[in-house]
């Protein structure tokens, strides 16, 4: 080891070393103090706002209190949709201790099934902490009250009252309004709008509810209170009251609107029903529909199964979405095409029950022949035969250019997600579409109003109400878009008009039409209609030759479409309506009785009604009870399948629609099997040969909004 | 110093000026703590104790101050003995208990021998260096008795584990070896090598030590869990401003989002509801207390009491630096108090015992000085 440097140290040197060291240590300590008070300077002053923040946002927990939706009410105001108070339980997971023995708590207090929890415990490992997940909604007083006593012991669990969307009129009104539901996680993403991740809070997912949601959605209300680091509350500070979203006046009659579903019964239908004055929307109905109460609960994955696998359709808004060949119903409207390109309605041609056009036999309705026919009765009695040789004479010219100002193929302007809207073929279209050119085929075929023609209820409906009205009605559904003056004159001699109008009286009232059943049981009211019936199948010659089969005696989907038009008062036409009965047989037998009782039931309401209530009682009771029915024996038959619970489908994106609709919807014809648009020609009642269609006519043009 | 005739001599000779420091800042400590207690204020569970402790231990002190000089001198190498055995005993019963343990059951106190080491080092080593002739001082003789009698309970306290006692032992008894006059260049040295050693130094620390070192150097890395103390401080520090929130107005501390708000980040408590004025002050104080002790060494006559008393000095700083340093997140996260403020009688019975001591050795300076 090497000696430090000899150097003598003497007692004084030390004290003279220890003073210079110790000022040192002084000096030391007055730049450490320095530095700590610049330090605690820079903290309270430079970075005081930063960290007031901090502790405000500590101290302060924001809750949002969702608003309550804006109602929707009829044209009286008579509530379609209202809110009521619900309790419910959420659980914060970042609030959550020992999950498990919580769960098993809550289980116990909530009767919560073993799905039940796979789905919480899944929602709290996905979501994002903060986020509250439900676990429960519309539970009862006694499960709600029985959560609150035990919060203390069960941290992260947060009971509630919240609202919660109710229809009275129920799957009446489902495909009208829509439902709501907890907002996607897509559109938290777009928006990050925290109201939207607020449990209880929903948004509209489809029909009105979705186009209407700014309107309705309101204002949430905000509740700022102290809370302690863990979580527990100390007392308010402020509370904003919420603001209601704003009501919403339909043009709909809800009465008229729940009449005509319920009076649909189990059949497959759509029912619209157009005020003839100003264009107002008074039914829109169809049917069979979900529940969207159910629906805005969350349902589970076996009753969106027994929607989905549903022949009949009840996740499609058959009045905007369906398309059908009018059939027979296009009528009226091809005799007006006829007398503005100057056939005399006089002019007569002689049925003999079968008809060629070029290489091909066309058949009428009435199989033995009507015998020499004019115009009037030509609509009266329903003669094909009569419509295919004057076709000829006034081509398809005059007939598309009168469907286009009747509404056909129109689109309109009104606040639904999606509407289709149908085909107005002509030989321009033919070509732009499918490359081909029109023959004389394809105007015989549309003059009855099948081939490529296709159209919707609302756009038959409308059509009767502009035949009915003589005006170029606009229909709306919002009483905010109520006309201010009448609508215009359409371009069209009200001699022809007359002239029609007086046919279609005699169709309901001579007793020699096709629609003798729908003459209605008011005193002093008339009503003038057209049936229509529209085939869906191929009918060959060998079963013709053997006897068409009737239609009790084929499976449903092979059965005919029922179609029937109609408006009263005759001489003061105030109620125009469009009626589908998917493979409902004859014209006259499914649609024009449905037509009738809900015509019937503005006018007299009571009578109405009367009969209703005997039909359901045969039925099986009202729509929720047979729905329920249903539920019930599907959940059976499949209680295998996972029941796991979740919200409906998000169908805010409306190529989903588009798909559903391609898949397994029929009006959009995607399959020959199926789809209305394969129908042949086929004059009501359908006895005639099939008009030999060689394309299933792809010609609707789906329009989502 | 004047003698007024109506004060007894001995109360009259204290030293008031330091004297008032300490109770100004035991005094403050007590309204923060009372703050502290929530719900507008309250004596318990904390400023009660905080008064009572302070009023024990601060005549202790004056107690302590009637010593002479030459007691300290002749207990110093006898008591540091019996602590290290005190710390050897509680690692021994740890082991048995199969646990840490830092304190020794007496029955009627729980003693923390570490606690105790941190005077008593100063002393022991003060004694050593007074021993110690004068023209050995920058001989090896010199440096390997004060490593032992650091080494030692360094070792021991470190192994407990308690990082920050260990730390402040270790700096206490180099100041004393600084103050000494031991040769510049060992201290270079030394600190170098310790700077080189800092990664094996780390990587032989605990998992929560080393977690405490990482927060400290991105605290935002873990906001929720290991920094949310400094974090916290922090927000309740900056969020008082200049004047702070005032009295009883603390959101940080009264509800809970401020850890260990009556301990080690009672400042933090303290900032919050009287802002940058309070902190201010008691930077001053101690600051002041400081400077006052070192003002004694300068005074003191003998070699042992300047020693002693620069180096209790310097221990009672270390107190504040730390803590400070911590709370403000410019050091980690280690178990030091603020004394005479937090809540807590170890750190405040090992402050005040480096004060009776600082004050005897003044008293028996100004008496051998003459100057009374």
């Amino acid at each position: 080891m090497r000696k430090w440097p000899a150097k003598i140290v003497t007692e004084a040197q030390t004290k003279f070393t220890f003073s210079r060291r110790a000022m040192v240590l002084g000096g030391a300590q007055l730049a450490i103090g320095g530095m700590l008070a610049t330090r605690a300077g820079y903290i309270s002053i430079a970075q005081n706002e930063r960290y007031s923040l901090l502790a405000e946002s500590n101290r302060v927990n924001l809750t949002l209190i969702p608003p309550r939706r804006g109602w929707v009410v009829d044209r009286f105001g008579k509530p379609l949709a209202i809110n009521r108070t619900v309790f419910r339980v959420d659980i914060i997971p970042d609030r959550l201790r020992e999950p498990d023995r919580i769960l098993g708590e809550l289980q116990k207090l909530l009767a919560l099934t073993a799905d039940d929890l796979d789905r919480i415990r899944s929602d709290i490992d996905e979501g994002s902490g903060f986020q509250p997940v439900e676990v429960a909604e519309n539970i009862s007083v006694e499960q709600f009250a029985a959560v609150s006593i035990r919060v203390q012991e069960l941290p992260g669990v947060a009971p509630a009252e919240a609202y919660s969307r109710s229809y009275p009129e129920g799957a009446a009104v489902g495909h009208l309004l829509g439902y709501v539901g907890a907002a996607s996680a897509k559109a938290y993403e777009e928006s990050k709008d925290p109201l939207l991740l607020t449990p209880g809070f929903k948004v509209g997912k489809e029909g009105l509810e979705r186009m209407f949601e700014p309107i309705l959605r309101g204002e949430p209300g905000a509740r700022r209170s102290e809370v302690t680091a863990r979580g527990k509350l100390v007392r308010d500070l402020a509370k904003r009251a919420d603001v209601p979203g704003k009501t919403l006046h339909l043009s709909i009659d809800g009465g008229l609107q729940a009449y005509a579903s319920r009076r649909m019964g189990d059949q497959s239908s759509s029912l619209v029903c157009i005020d003839c004055q100003t264009g107002g929307i008074l039914a829109m109905a169809s049917m069979p529909c979900y529940d969207p109460n159910s629906f805005s609960k969350g349902i589970s994955h076996l009753e969106w199964d027994m929607f989905s696998h549903d022949d009949h359709l009840p996740l499609i808004n058959k009045s905007l979405q369906g398309l059908f060949p009018p059939g027979s119903t296009s009528k009226p409207m091809t005799s007006l095409g006829f007398l503005q390109a100057g056939i005399d309605p006089l002019a007569t041609i002689n049925c003999t029950g079968s008809y060629k056009v070029g290489g091909s036999l066309f058949h009428c309705s009435q199989r033995r022949g009507h015998g020499p026919i004019a115009m009037h009765e030509a609509i009266v009695k329903s003669c094909d035969i009569y419509f295919y040789h004057f076709a000829r004479l006034a081509g398809i010219a005059s007939q598309a250019a009168i469907a286009r100002k009747l509404g056909l193929g129109e689109k309109f302007d009104l606040p639904v997600p999606s509407q289709s809207y149908g085909t107005v073929p002509d030989p321009e279209w033919l070509l732009r579409r499918y490359k081909k050119s029109w023959s004389m085929f394809d105007t015989v075929n549309s003059s009855i109003g099948q081939g490529y023609m296709l159209a919707n209820p609302l756009q038959l409906a409308l059509m009767t109400a502009r035949i009915a009205s003589g005006r170029k009605l606009e229909p709306y559904l919002t009483a905010g878009n109520h006309p201010k003056a009448p609508a215009p004159l359409l371009d069209v001699s009200t001699e022809h008009m007359a002239f029609v109008r007086d046919a279609l009286l005699a169709v309901v009232n001579s007793g020699r039409g096709t629609a003798s059943v729908a003459r209605l049981p008011v005193p002093g009211v008339l009503m003038a209609g057209k049936t229509g019936t529209a085939q869906v199948r191929r009918i060959s010659m060998a079963e013709r030759a053997g006897g068409v089969r009737s239609n009790a005696s084929l499976a449903w989907k092979q059965r005919d479409h029922s179609l029937f038009v109609a408006y009263a008062p005759a001489d003061a036409p105030r109620y125009a309506m469009g009626c589908i009965v998917e493979h409902g047989g004859f014209g006259a037998s499914a649609a024009a009785p449905l037509v009738r009782d809900s015509m019937t039931y503005l006018f007299d309401p009571d009578k109405a009604m009367a009969l209703l209530e005997a039909q359901e009682r045969a039925w099986g009771g009202t729509i929720k009870e047979r729905m329920d029915r249903k539920s019930a024996a599907w959940a059976q038959a499949h209680s295998k399948a996972p029941t796991e619970t979740v919200p409906p489908p998000d169908n805010s994106a409306a190529p989903e629609i588009a798909n559903l609709s391609k898949a397994d919807v029929a009006p959009p014809p995607a399959k020959q099997d199926s789809a209305p648009v394969a129908v042949e020609t086929l004059p009501d009642p359908p006895s005639a040969e099939p008009t030999p269609i060689l394309a299933p006519g792809f010609g609707n043009d789906v329009a989502p909004q | 110093m004047s003698t007024n005739s109506f004060v007894p001599a001995p109360i009259a000779q204290l030293p008031w000026h330091f004297l008032g420091l300490i109770l100004a800042l035991g005094g403050f400590g007590a309204v923060v703590l009372y703050s502290a207690a929530g719900n507008g204020g309250s004596f318990s569970p904390w400023a009660g104790s905080h008064l009572i402790r302070l009023s024990v231990f601060l005549s202790g002190a004056i107690m302590l101050s009637r010593l002479k000089e030459s007691f300290w001198k002749d207990m110093a190498f006898p008591a540091y003995g019996v602590i290290l055995l005190m710390l050897f005993g509680v690692e021994i019963l740890g082991k048995i208990s199969g646990g840490s343990q830092r304190w020794l059951d007496l029955g009627i106190i729980r003693l923390q021998p570490s606690e105790l080491m941190k005077p008593m080092i100063v002393l022991a080593l003060a004694r050593f260096y007074d021993m110690l002739p004068s023209g050995e001082i920058r001989g090896w003789t010199a440096v390997w008795p004060a490593a032992v009698m650091i080494g030692l309970p360094v070792g021991l306290v470190l192994i407990q584990p308690d990082l920050g006692t260990s730390m402040m032992i270790a700096l206490g008894g180099m100041v004393v070896m600084f103050l000494a006059g031991l040769p510049l260049r060992l201290f270079v040295i030394g600190g170098a090598a310790v700077a080189a050693a800092m990664p094996i130094i780390f990587s032989q620390l605990h998992d929560y030590q080393q977690k405490r070192i990482l927060i400290f150097l991105d605290p935002e890395s873990a906001p929720l869990k290991e920094g949310y103390h400094i974090t916290q401080s922090k927000i309740a520090i900056g969020s008082g401003g200049i004047f702070g929130k005032g009295f009883g107005n603390g959101s940080q501390s009264h509800l809970n989002y401020l850890p260990e708000r009556h301990t080690d980040f009672v400042f933090a408590t303290m900032a919050e509801e009287w802002g940058l004025f309070g902190g201010l002050g008691v930077i001053i104080a101690y600051i002041l207390i400081a400077r006052w002790g070192m003002n004694v060494a300068h005074r003191a006559t003998t070699r042992f009491g300047r020693l002693t008393a620069a180096g209790l000095t310097m221990t009672i700083f270390f107190y504040f630096m730390i803590n400070l340093l911590m709370v403000m997140g410019l050091a980690p996260v280690v178990g030091i108090p603020l004394p005479l403020i937090s809540h807590g009688g170890t750190a405040m019975m090992t402050v005040l015992s480096c004060a009776g001591i600082l004050m005897s050795i003044e008293r028996s300076s100004r008496r051998r000085s003459g100057i009374t």
